[in-house]
């Protein structure tokens, strides 16, 4: 199979639609026979990722590029930043509203999730400006 | 376990997702933080949580759960019923407080 590309777009503070980009992703990798933990793996990483937008920016996109061996996907948004990515990255912290959190997000354990589910992952943040996120898992 | 038998037992209600009542159900999970049952449940439980918003669809589907339970009467609302029709995966709900629910799910599932 050759390259695939995928475009997503998401909405800042619309949680009604949080999750359509992992779950059309998670199609295209049941159609691609990819192997169903490591779908599980990807699904897992890129919603929280797209949660993340939704919770903390006001609005970013989602390119997702797939060949033979991984999965390279790309979280790109435009936000508030991350002021201390290693902070940010410690399971527990959070900076989640009262009213993310009475919907059960902020439990600050989205970020080390992904991190755990994926084969590379690194975080560039600009106060002020946005956060991109790339992750990459192998297919195999 | 089928999901219809679990319903059947603990006397559970059918919101939606009818289409799903054979799901096999082989554990459950407890969590009402989102990125928990993310994180850490697995393909084919049922999840007891007190969240009825739309959320919880997107993630017991991407998580191939078998069902979700909700507790202490909370009902989800159209859009979540919705959501749960088209992915065949039901909500249930009780009366009945989380540790009660969880408990007698254990006992059905572990005899
Ligand atoms: N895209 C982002 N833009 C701005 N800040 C972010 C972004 N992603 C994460 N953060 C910051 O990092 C913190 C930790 O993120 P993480 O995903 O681990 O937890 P959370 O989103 O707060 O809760 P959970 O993911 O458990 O629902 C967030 O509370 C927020 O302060
Ligand atoms: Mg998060």
């Amino acid at each position: 199979m050759g390259a695939m590309e995928f475009r997503y777009e998401v909405e800042g503070g619309n949680f009604s639609k949080a999750g359509h980009a992992s779950s059309a992703v998670k199609k295209i990798l049941k159609q691609l026979n990819v192997d169903a933990r490591i779908i599980k793996r990807v699904v897992v990483a890129l919603y929280e990722g797209e949660v993340n937008v939704v919770a903390h920016a006001h609005k970013g996109h989602i390119l997702v590029n797939i060949n033979e061996d991984e999965i390279g996907i790309s979280i790109i948004d435009q936000g508030p930043g991350i002021p201390d990515i290693d902070l940010a990255m410690q399971e527990g912290f959070s900076t989640a509203s009262a009213a993310v959190r009475e919907m059960g997000f902020g439990a600050g354990m989205g970020l080390p999730n992904m991190k755990k589910n994926t084969d590379n992952f690194e975080i560039e943040s600009q106060v002020g400006v946005g956060t991109t996120v790339r992750m990459t898992t192998r297919l195999s | 376990m089928k999901v219809r038998e679990i319903a059947e037992k603990l006397e559970l209600t059918v919101y939606s997702g009818h289409s799903g009542l054979d799901n096999e159900v082989i554990g459950g999970y407890v969590s009402d933080l989102l990125s928990d049952v993310m994180g850490n449940a697995d393909e084919g439980q049922a999840w007891i949580t007190l969240q009825n918003h739309k959320n919880i669809m997107a993630v017991a589907s991407l998580k191939d759960l078998a069902a979700v339970i909700l507790v202490k009467g909370l009902k989800p609302d159209e859009a979540t019923m919705m959501h749960s029709n088209e992915e065949n995966l039901p909500i249930l709900g009780t009366d009945a407080e989380t540790f009660e629910t969880a408990g007698a799910l254990f006992k059905l599932l572990h005899p």
